[in-house]
């Protein structure tokens, strides 16, 4: 681990870093935000205004170095600011998911003791107020959105106009006071503490240090040349580690302008007018954007789709070879050029993307195809690989070296380990000191050399040095061979096909592998349209012939996809069925964030699973479902079992950590 | 005689003085009797209900108050004056903003457009400013353009500010017409079946919307309505009007306990 001090004299808190920005660009924009139809913008010099009048305001409220401060709300500049206002002072900042519920928000906030609370609007006041009783340590809440406070009991609460008036009537007194605060902030201090989502158990608190957070910003703007005039749109919840990092860490670092939208209902508008320059977004989020391209090109002229057709299939050849700098014929370059003018120039305008320069993904798995159309288009768009207690870089992709396949390589300044289990391990700049008063779970994920678990298993690629995370390391397990079984790698791949809805492989300590396969269905039910199959429910949909033909060639072309990875080549799909039901998360099948629960559904299917294996070609089958007012009733379904081709492998190989 | 005193309602708002008052009205189109001598008034900041089953005369009712129908007999009272017979714009710019029961927006215009049309009675450049769209016209719109985005982020219709009118579901098209009522910003707006045709969600949002533009700006509201729920939640003083005539005035409890208003509703023998 790194242990000196930022550079003799350097900024070594945000606040200093604001200091600085206001000294050097003064005048550069730091912040936007579209208010009453218009994109409203702050100084640098002006932003630093701002937040000294916060900060003199929060002292005035009593807010004591230490203290933690939580903050709620959609992003806005405002909220930016108290975040920076409270360390100015001393404080933690603790951003909190928004869409919580009350219940979730009193755990964290009691488990904090946050002392002040900042609310968005009379939403996150009202829930705030409900679990007051709970928070011992509370006492006064600051809300940004007057709308429909003016008449409640304003003893413990001010709006955040005031809260400012107060603070530059108090310039004078404490002015010096506030100075001497901000210039105490050493580099291990706490910058910030986020609360891990927590799907597993109490949400965690997770707390980074200033030299985690600028170690990070310095190291990782460096790797994507981030400069001080980039656009960043801030659409992400506050309470997720990556807005920090983005909107504050490296916004601070480099300077770079953050942009928040009108409201949440407003983002892509938001995002065409801005178009960023650095960009991250959910894979879901570029799935939605190309599906929507899509439907809409169905519906344009016939010249029209066939000219966006022509210029894509192009576009889809030499896309990511330009972008990547390989060399291309000059013919194939000036048809290039001319599809930029037609079709990709407009078509990224649509888009909001016209002046993307790095655009990141990250959080799951992204389809290789629509990867590859973003980046055929000329978006140079990337993996990164990260985690809260990491602050956010683990790995990234360098420009040039981008698959869809790959998390790519560490980031700068992170070490990494792949231990005998398969679990990666990583050890940077950016690990975080602690989990807040849980000095039990610090220690089962930091050891004390500062390597951090991340529970997830994977391997680095032998000649390109790539990190490559093939699943949750408590899912991986070993075939009857002793081959690696990676249940979710197998599944991603075949979820990639829109008529694939979920699939779940079965294998661990077995000969061979199979699978669980749920259709999708609006794109089987649109398939079946067009091709006037006619069916009465889901459940005989699921099981028409031409159904499973169809599924059957998307399983044997993912087998033959898995066969090239010579480590993973023995989870080939060796049989497989269609389910006569969707999995539920009301019949406890997947979690709520729709993520399948393996065990239950082995247990709950046992004797499909046993078919499976044991060569039946036919079963019949009795689920118990649930329905959604909570009744429950029985369906019964014969199901047809098919074997699919699988690609021979030369020899069987062990997995590398055998 | 102005009265100034006012009260406060339960949930601790004052109520200030009169703001319109209806004396003796009677609206008559030849043999049939709409409005049959009524008598009523609203008071500034309240929330005031007009109820009735079908064909009573409420619309009727509403019409006479924007101007629309000069009523036979009777006078109506504004801001302590008797107001002369007047044309439906020049009540207008007096201050008294409307929605419809049937949706009146421009179809083709876009959202802001519709909503920048409330403004028209706040607008006097002239003719050949507005061609130019130079000096005083330019600083109008951009006034008027200002007002309008504080109404469009008031009822959280942001992202279809661009959209046009004609492509957005009956319940935003309800809040569209709101808005432009409000643009106007008026002392007193009258809503004509604000919630009608609506789900119980719509319902629950536009319920708050009137209740937040009579918190925000203090705008009078009279509102007709049929869902008796809606009506006794949202209404301070509610009066019931059947045949024409006016049943019952009163806060809604005293109006749901007043017999003639349980028997217009339910029926009786004759």
């Amino acid at each position: 681990m790194t242990t000196e001090a930022p550079d003799a004299g350097g900024p070594s808190s945000i606040p200093a870093l604001l200091r600085r920005n206001a000294q050097s660009f003064g005048a550069a924009p730091a912040y936007r935000e579209k208010e009453f139809g218009i994109w409203q913008s702050w100084s640098w010099s002006e932003t630093e205004e701002e937040v000294r009048a916060l900060a003199l305001g929060l002292l005035e409220l009593g807010v004591e170095p230490g203290d933690f401060v939580a903050v709620i709300g959609r992003n806005r500049p405002y909220l930016y600011w108290s975040m920076v206002a409270a360390q100015m002072v001393g404080a933690v900042p603790v951003p909190l998911y928004q869409d919580s519920v009350g219940e979730e928000m009193a755990y964290v906030l009691d488990h904090c003791g946050a002392r002040i609370v900042m609310a968005g609007d009379q939403e996150q006041v009202d829930k705030v107020i409900e679990i007051a009783d709970r928070l011992p340590s509370f006492r006064h809440m600051v809300y940004l959105d007057p709308r429909g406070l003016r008449k409640y009991d304003h003893s413990r609460l001010t709006s955040f106009t005031d809260l400012q008036a107060s603070g530059r009537a108090a310039r004078d007194a404490r002015g010096a006071e506030l100075d001497r605060l901000r210039d105490g902030l050493g580099y291990d201090d706490t910058c910030v503490m986020l609360y891990t989502s927590g799907t597993t158990g109490r949400p965690k608190g997770v707390v980074l240090s200033n030299r985690n957070i600028i170690e990070t910003a310095k190291n990782s703007a460096a790797f994507d040349d981030l400069r001080q005039t980039d656009e960043v749109l801030a659409y992400l919840p506050m309470a997720w580690v990556g807005d920090f990092i983005f909107s504050i860490g490296q916004a601070y670092w480099t300077g770079f302008c953050v942009n928040c939208p009108e409201s949440a209902d407003t983002m892509m508008t938001d995002l065409r007018e801005i178009a960023p320059t650095y960009y991250f977004a959910p894979p879901r989020v570029f799935e939605t954007g190309l599906t929507q391209i899509m439907i809409r090109m169905e519906d344009a002229s016939a010249p029209k789709r066939r000219m966006f057709q022509h210029f894509l299939d192009h576009a889809r050849r030499v896309g990511p070879a330009l972008l990547d700098g390989r060399s291309v014929g000059l013919w194939d370059r000036l048809k290039y050029r001319v599809g930029e003018v037609l079709v990709y120039g407009p078509l990224k305008n649509a888009l909001g993307f016209s002046r993307i320069r790095v655009g990141y993904t990250a959080g799951e798995a992204i389809g290789p195809e629509i990867f590859d159309f973003y980046r055929a288009l000329g978006i140079n768009l990337k993996q990164l690989y990260g985690q809260t207690e990491a602050s956010v870089f683990i790995t990234q992709q360098p420009d040039g070296q981008v698959r869809s396949d790959t998390v790519g390589v560490p980031s700068p300044g992170v070490e990494l380990r792949i231990a005998e289990s398969g679990e990666v391990f990583y050890r940077s700049p950016g690990t975080f000191v602690e989990y807040y008063k849980n000095a039990e779970s610090t220690k089962d994920t930091k050891d004390a050399e500062g390597w951090v678990a991340t529970g997830d298993a994977g391997f680095i690629e032998d000649d390109t040095g790539h990190l490559r995370i093939i699943d949750r390391a408590k899912d991986v397990g070993h075939m009857a061979s002793g081959a690696l079984f990676a249940p979710k790698y197998v599944e991603n791949k075949l979820k990639f096909y829109p008529n694939i809805l979920e699939a779940v492989v079965f294998g661990a300590g077995k000969d061979r592998c199979c699978a669980f396969i749920n259709i999708d269905l609006t794109a089987v039910g649109n398939w079946a349209e067009r091709n006037n199959i006619a069916y009465a429910s889901y459940q005989e949909l699921a099981g028409h012939p031409q159904v499973l033909d169809m599924i059957q060639s998307h399983v044997e072309e993912t087998n033959a996809s898995v066969a090239e990875d010579e480590m993973l080549s023995g989870c080939q799909v060796h049989r497989f069925l269609v389910l006569h039901k969707e999995l539920d998360a009301d019949d406890g099948e997947l979690t709520r964030t729709r993520k399948v629960r393996r065990k239950i559904i082995a247990e709950k299917f046992s004797d499909l699973v046993e078919a499976l294996y044991d060569g039946t070609e036919t079963i019949s089958t009795e689920t118990e479902v649930t329905y959604e007012d909570g009744r429950k009733g029985r369906i019964r379904a014969t199901l047809e079992i098919r074997d699919a081709k699988t690609v021979p492998v030369a020899a069987p190989v062990k997995a590398a950590a055998e | 005689m102005k009265d100034t005193e006012g009260y406060v309602t339960e949930d601790g708002r004052q109520i200030g003085g009169t703001l319109m008052e209806l004396r003796n009205i009677t609206l008559r189109f030849g043999g049939v009797v709409a409005i049959n001598d009524i008598t009523f008034d609203i008071r500034e900041g309240e929330i005031r209900a007009i109820i009735g089953p079908n064909g009573a005369g409420k619309s009727s009712m509403l019409n006479v108050i924007s101007g629309f129908y000069t009523p036979s007999q009777g006078e109506l009272w504004y801001k302590g004056e008797r107001r002369p017979p007047m044309k439906p714009y020049e009540v207008a710019r007096m201050g008294v903003g409307r929605t419809f029961q049937n949706i009146a927006l421009f179809e083709g215009m876009t959202v802001l457009d519709n909503v920048m049309t409330g403004r028209l009675t706040h607008m006097t450049a002239g003719v050949l400013s507005q061609a130019l769209w130079w000096g005083r016209a330019r600083d109008e719109e951009m006034d008027n353009r200002e007002k309008v985005e504080r109404v469009i982020d008031f009822l959280e219709i942001q992202r279809i500010r661009k959209t046009p009118v004609g492509r957005l579901p009956y319940g935003l098209k309800k809040r569209v017409e709101l808005a432009r009522a409000l643009a106007a910003e008026p002392s007193l707006l009258l809503l004509d079946e604000p919630m009608a045709g609506m789900n119980v969600e719509e319902k629950e949002d536009m319920s708050r919307f009137i209740l937040d533009v009579n918190d925000e700006f203090g705008t009078t509201i009279c509102l007709i309505e049929h869902d008796m729920g809606v009506v006794m939640d949202l209404s301070d003083r509610v009066v019931v009007m059947d045949y024409g005539k006016k049943i019952g005035d009163g806060t809604p409890d005293e109006v749901r306990g007043n017999q003639d208003v349980i028997d217009a509703y339910l029926g009786v023998p004759h």
